[in-house]
Order: C-alpha cells, then structure tokens, then sequence
C-alpha cells in the first residue's frame, strides 16, 4: 500500500466549463448576426469576415511563436475578436485593411498587454478607431460600389461589393439629418451600416443566448440601452418620438455595442455594481455623443472610453463581504 | 415557497447515489491503532499512558492539556505498543499513541451503561461531554465543551447541521435514517443546558427521507424542528447554515454564539447522546468509502485509530490504481499521498478517483466574474488571488481576503482552471500567523 497518489490543493473537483466552452458559445452567438450580414450585403461581408479571422488568427499564433510564448490560439478569442472587428467595418473596405485592423487589434491592443484578459480596451474596438482615423473616407462609406466584372484583386485592393447589395446612408445618419426610417427593416437589418450591426433581431437572439447560456448577465445591456433612451428622451430635443428614439436604439452599433462590446469580460467591470455603474456611464457617453457629436453614432467611442474607467470603477464598487455590514442583530 | 438561501454558491456533481441507499455496516478492527495526539482545533492532547501499559476501551489516552483541546480515548482494549511520531491525515508526522488490540474489546467502568440524564445537572452535562473528548465532527474538530460554554442567556438556536452539502458524503445522511432518536435526545441534551433556546434541525432538501423521519419525530418535542434547506454548496459552512436557519450574518471574526447560535454536525449532537445518556466516549466515526476507483463503496462504523488500509480493503479496495485519494469532500478533503494514516475524528470519507479533475493546466484569467457571482461570502477571489500571488499583502486586506472560508466554489467554478482558493488560504494562514506572531 505504499501506492503514491496525486496530491494538490482543494479543491479536487472542477466545474466542466472552460474558457474555451465560453468563447465557442460567443462565437455561437455571433453566428445569426454574421449570417445576415452575409445574406445583407453579399459575397463581400463573408470575404470580410474569413479575412478578419483568419488575419487576427495567423497574427496571434505567429505573435506567440516569435516571442516564445505559448501558443494561445485554441482559445477560440481571436476568433472573437476577428468577427466582432468585422462587424464594425463597412462591406466596402479594402480587404487589407480589414486585415490591418486585425493585425492591430491582436498585435498592438491585446498581446503587447500580456495577452487574453491582460488588454485594456476591447481589441475589436480599438481597431475600429485606428482605422476610422486612418482611412476616414473608406470606413464612412456605406454606399454600394457597383462593379462590373469582379476580379479578386479589386476586392483586396478597392473593396468591390456585389452588385444586390443594400446600399445607402446609415439609419443613424438619416435620423441626424432629420429624416424617418422603416422601423420594420430597421428591425430585420435590411438597411446600410456595418456588416454586423444592422439587423436587431439577429443581434438581440445571439444576445439572449449568451444571457440564457450565463456567459453575459443582463445588467451591462440592458442599464447600457435604458440610460441611451432617457438620456434621449431628456437631451435629444426630440422628446418621446418613437420613430426618432426607435431608430436610435435599433439603428447603430447600440445593440451589438451593448450586448457583444460592452459586455467583454477582459475590458469592463466584474462587479455587480460595477456592471451597472459602466452600463450608466455607457449610456450616458453615448448619448452625448450621439446628440452633440459630429458623427452620428457613439458607441464604439463611448465603450472605448468607458474601458478606461474599469479599473477605477471596480476599485470603488467593491462588494460588502457577508457578515461585515454594520447590522447584525435581529431575523 | 422558496427557501432563504444565501447568495453564491455551486451545483456540483453530488456523486451521493454510490452509498446513499447502503446501510452501515460495522468494521471489526484487526491489528495495531493509532491515536494522533491532535485530532482537534487547539493544543494536542498530552500522552498519559506509557509504552506496555494496557489500556481499555474507553480509557484516556491522550489528555486535554488546556481549555481549548479534547481529550484522546482508545477505541479498543490492548497494550500501548509505542508512543511515536506518526503520519496523520494533517500531513505531518505527530506524537500519537500506539494500541495493539488485544480483541477482547474490554472496557471501563460503567462503560455503554445508561444513566438517565434527566438527572445530571449542566455542570455534569458539560463535564461528560468534556471527558468523552467529543469535538465537532463536520471537519474543524472544534472541541464540543468550549461551543457549549456559552452563556446560556445568550443562545437562542441550537441547530444541528445535517446539511452534508459535500459531494459524494453519505454518512451523515445514514445516520439521520438510522439513529434519528439518538439525534432527537442528543440535541434534547443540549436543550436542557440552554433551555430558552429553540433546537433546529437543518437538512438539505435532496435528503427528503431524512427529512420525513426526523419531522416525524421532532413533532412530538415542542422545542425542536425540521427545516428543509436548499441543496446549494456550502449550505452546510458554519455561517451560510446559520444565515439560512436564521437570517443572521457573521463574518470571519465572529463565532456563532455572537449571534446566539450554536451549530454542531449530526454526528456530533448523536456522541453528544452516547456520551451523556450512555456513558460511551467518542471512539467510532463513520466513514464514507466511495469514489469511481472503490470496488464496493459503503458506509462504514470504525474504530478511530484503525488505519484507511484496512478502511479500504472493507470496501473491497480499489478497482484500479485511483489517481487521487482524498480525506473528506472533493470541495474541501485533504488528498492523501499513501493509506497508511489512522482515521481521527474529523475524517468522515474516503474518496478514490481514477482521474484527478483538479490536474488541468491553468490559463489566464479572463475576468469573466464567474468566481464573484459564485462566491458565498460576496468576495473578489481573482482580486485577492492576485494579491496572494505577488505577496501584496496590502491589497489582499483591502480585497477582504481574510474572510475567506476556503470553500473552494471560486477555484471550481474557474474557466481558466486557476488555483484561487489555494492562493488565497495561504496567503490568509501565512498573514495570521504573522498576527500571532507580532
């Protein structure tokens, strides 16, 4: 009986769930939303989308090797990150630049940090406004570019974009420049924007399968797009017009914003009173920037700057252990 | 009606269908026994036999050298082979009193004969239990006799705790179907000492037959009563069990009697009964064998001494060579490295796996929350975890760190497999005793 055993702390049982079953079920939700990105705008959304992955896939596995590190990638989050980049760029731009976005989202926002739970900012994001800075007219391009025969260099270099696709302004821009929008196409995405954010309806089924799934909790979304619509309600000079505040809450990266961007664990608070305090803050950014702002949408700027926030916010939301509040006597 | 729970906690797998239904069974000692001096929360027991004096069952063989401390008793009758250091299920090798049996199982004076306790007064209540060396059996082995030297005024709830929130423990579960009577007079026992206080028994609500019988009986007693709980980990921790029977909250600095409480394990309350009502001191655990690598998992009543070699061979041993073998629970047990250590009070299981479900590699925390959602005591574990991990003891304070009760839900609920409960009790142990120190 001298048999030598394993021994390690308590304790000896761990739960099934790993962070690899928690991005594979983020993935899963952002399937409906990628989906109809493909089905809206054409062939090009899906190039967009195998680009952005691939490139933030080959980027992180390349990055661990050269510094030899271990190699992350099985992890399923480049792959995350890769889509929730593509959901943010317009159907129309350049393949290569879809890809640098990549390569700075994985490179300069997540590994440099330290990796997977070390960066600040959501990667995705982040590399949104580097390419909104550096190609301001091709990431503001929502319009249809009609092509006549397609060659594969036109689409690494220009963007082409098949000839079905939906065109025209954003719901965002028409609702800033006063006029109304459908609200039954804005539910279903028929319309312009990025290649992820248009339809609600596909964003808000993934989103409810991540809170179903436990992967998310509801506080960040739903105090995030609550806030958006008092602080319209009180600031936009609108008042309660439901084809104003509607649009505003299904047009726009709100919605993929709140659910998917907002809601990353690495970049926003795990607190309780945390989760509300970013979704108020959230809220509040994004109104302000939507309203006074000169582009018409705020999200991604409003996310961005609120992940700056997290370390404070987590710092003053630290919860009362049980036992230590002052009142002890009593049923 | 929903039950009041606390919030956090786990589901984890309950692996109780292996000996639920299995009755215990009696295990006839064979050759040597071993008593560590220190089976308890205090200063260790000071050897009062020698080597070749013979001892009986029920004789003192250990004494308590100070308040805080129990007395050790021999569980057989026999002659004290040596007096040496030993491995113990603590890990360590401590002083502990050899016995080899003798078989005759002889034992004191007036040793099981029943004395009505109506009779004793609290004085000899207390002394009884002090002599038998009674501790609390869920784990801690907190001497019985320093709980129940509250003061009486101040006690308003006695509760049992038959919780056993602990995967694949069975045998307080057994006990509550066999002995209920037992736990019914024990606690009665301890009600005569506080007699304004209510008695309660706690049972989770996935023992419903245990649940039935002692409601059955606690009927007919107007001071006692049955109260189903949720079957949630660590229902059955001190302070959730408190909190749920009560609604009252005490943190890591209060002990129950603060809030008028005293909680004791079912086992505990039945030696309680053995002890006062007939004169047995506190010689037998019962032990749980179970665990995919046991050929026959069971219930077993052993002599505390014998050694988890023949424990194991009582359940038909291993089926394969198991990769872990644990002391207690699976959440919070001590993982053994042989079987050659003797069973002490505060064992109550013996758990073989094939595969050691802690041995998974660890990867970066994500922050994704999970372990402050999960987390009984509404703490940060990953926060404190951090802290442990760079010696930042300033910030292991500020995150509350040493409320911890090391329940272990944070480590199990982990996605990134990271070792937080580890990192934080010893961090915890390493800064109390810097305390203790200064």
């Amino acid at each position: 009986m001298s048999d030598l055993f394993h021994v390690s702390a308590a304790p000896h049982t761990r739960s099934p769930i790993t962070t690899k079953h928690i991005m594979r079920d983020v993935v899963i939700a952002l399937m409906p939303a990628s989906l109809f990105g493909i089905y809206n705008f054409g062939l090009n959304a899906l190039l967009i989308l195998i680009t952005t992955v691939t490139v933030c896939l080959l980027t992180e596995y390349i990055y661990c090797r050269a510094m030899k590190k271990p190699v992350t990638t099985s992890d399923f989050s480049a792959v995350v990150t890769g889509l929730l980049l593509a959901f943010n760029l317009p159907v129309g731009l350049p393949l290569w630049m879809a890809a640098l976005g990549g390569i700075f989202a994985i490179v300069v926002v997540k590994m440099v940090f330290g990796g997977l739970g070390q960066n600040f900012m959501n990667p995705a994001l982040a590399a949104r406004a580097f390419l909104l800075i550096s190609f301001s007219d091709n990431m503001a391009d929502f319009a249809v570019k009609q092509i006549s025969s397609p060659k594969v260099t036109d689409y690494i270099l220009h963007g082409a974009i098949v000839a079905d696709g939906v065109s025209g302004a954003t719901p965002l821009q028409m609702l800033k420049s006063g006029e109304s929008i459908n609200l039954l196409e804005k539910l279903i995405g028929s319309v312009g924007g990025s290649i992820g954010e248009t339809s609600a309806l596909a964003i808000i089924l993934g989103g409810l399968y991540l809170i179903f799934r436990k992967v998310i909790s509801y506080r960040i979304p739903v105090i995030y797009i609550l806030t958006v619509v008092v602080f319209l309600l009180l600031f936009s000079g609108e008042g309660a017009d439901m084809n104003y505040l509607t649009g505003q809450i299904l047009g726009g990266g709100l919605l993929l914003g709140a659910f998917f961007m907002a809601t990353d664990y690495v970049t926003s608070p795990t607190t309780p009173k945390g989760q509300i305090l970013f979704g108020v803050l959230l809220g509040v950014l994004t109104g302000i920037f939507r309203i006074f702002g000169k582009s018409p949408e705020g999200v991604s700027y409003a996310i961005l700057l609120g992940n700056i926030l997290v370390p404070l916010i987590e710092k003053v939301t630290i919860p009362t252990p049980f036992g230590k509040e002052r009142a002890v006597s009593g049923k | 009606m929903g039950k009041k729970s606390f919030l956090g906690g786990i589901h984890p797998y309950d692996g109780k269908a292996f000996t639920m239904d299995k009755p215990i069974t009696v295990h006839a000692t064979k050759g040597e026994l071993v008593f560590p001096m220190a089976q308890h929360i205090g200063a260790p027991a000071k050897p009062i036999v020698a080597k070749g004096d013979k001892v009986l069952v029920g004789q003192i063989l250990g004494e308590a050298p100070g308040f805080v401390s129990a007395n050790v008793i021999s569980s057989v009758s026999g002659t004290v082979k040596a007096i040496e250091k030993r491995l113990t299920s603590a890990g360590r090798f401590d002083e502990a009193v050899i016995v080899e049996n003798d078989h005759t199982y002889t034992s004191v004076e007036n040793f099981g004969v029943e004395q009505d306790y109506e009779k004793l007064s609290k004085e000899e209540i207390r002394n009884q239990i002090k002599a038998a060396g009674i501790v609390g059996l869920g784990g801690a082995g907190f001497p019985t006799h320093v709980k129940l030297s509250a003061e009486e005024t101040k006690i308003d709830y006695l509760i049992v705790n038959g919780a056993e929130c602990e995967p694949y423990l069975t045998s307080d579960y057994r006990l509550m179907l066999e002995e209920p009577e037992k736990i019914i007079n024990g606690l009665q026992i301890l009600l005569k000492l506080y007699n304004k206080a209510q008695g309660i028994i706690a049972i989770e609500d996935n023992k419903p037959e245990a649940i039935r019988i002692l409601t059955e009986l606690a009927a007919k007693e107007n001071n006692i009563e049955v109260r189903s709980l949720a079957t949630k980990y660590p229902q059955g921790g001190e302070r959730h069990l408190i909190y749920s029977v009560t609604g009252r909250k005490l943190n890591s600095k209060k002990l129950p009697a603060d809030v008028g409480c005293i909680v004791d394990n079912v086992y505990t309350i039945i030696s309680v009964y053995n002890a006062v009502a007939r004169q047995i001191p506190l010689i037998e655990k019962i032990i749980t064998v179970s665990g995919d690598a046991v050929n026959t998992p069971v219930n077993l009543r052993v002599r505390t001494g014998t050694s988890y070699v023949e424990v194991l061979e009582a359940a038909g041993g291993f089926s394969a060579q198991p990769e872990k073998v644990i002391l207690g629970g699976p959440m919070m047990g001590v993982p053994l490295f042989n079987l050659d250590i003797p069973v002490t009070k505060t064992t109550s299981s013996l758990l073989g796996f094939l595969k050691d479900e802690a041995a998974v590699e660890e990867s970066a925390c994500i922050r994704c929350g999970r372990c402050i959602t999960k987390c009984p005591l509404q703490l940060m574990p990953y926060k404190i975890a951090e802290a442990a991990m760079r010696s930042d003891e300033e910030e292991y304070l500020k995150y509350n760190g040493l409320e911890c009760c090391a329940c272990g839900c944070c480590s199990y609920i982990c996605p990134a497999r990271r070792g937080l409960t580890h990192a934080i009790i010893q961090t915890k142990k390493e800064v109390l005793d810097k305390r203790k120190r200064a």
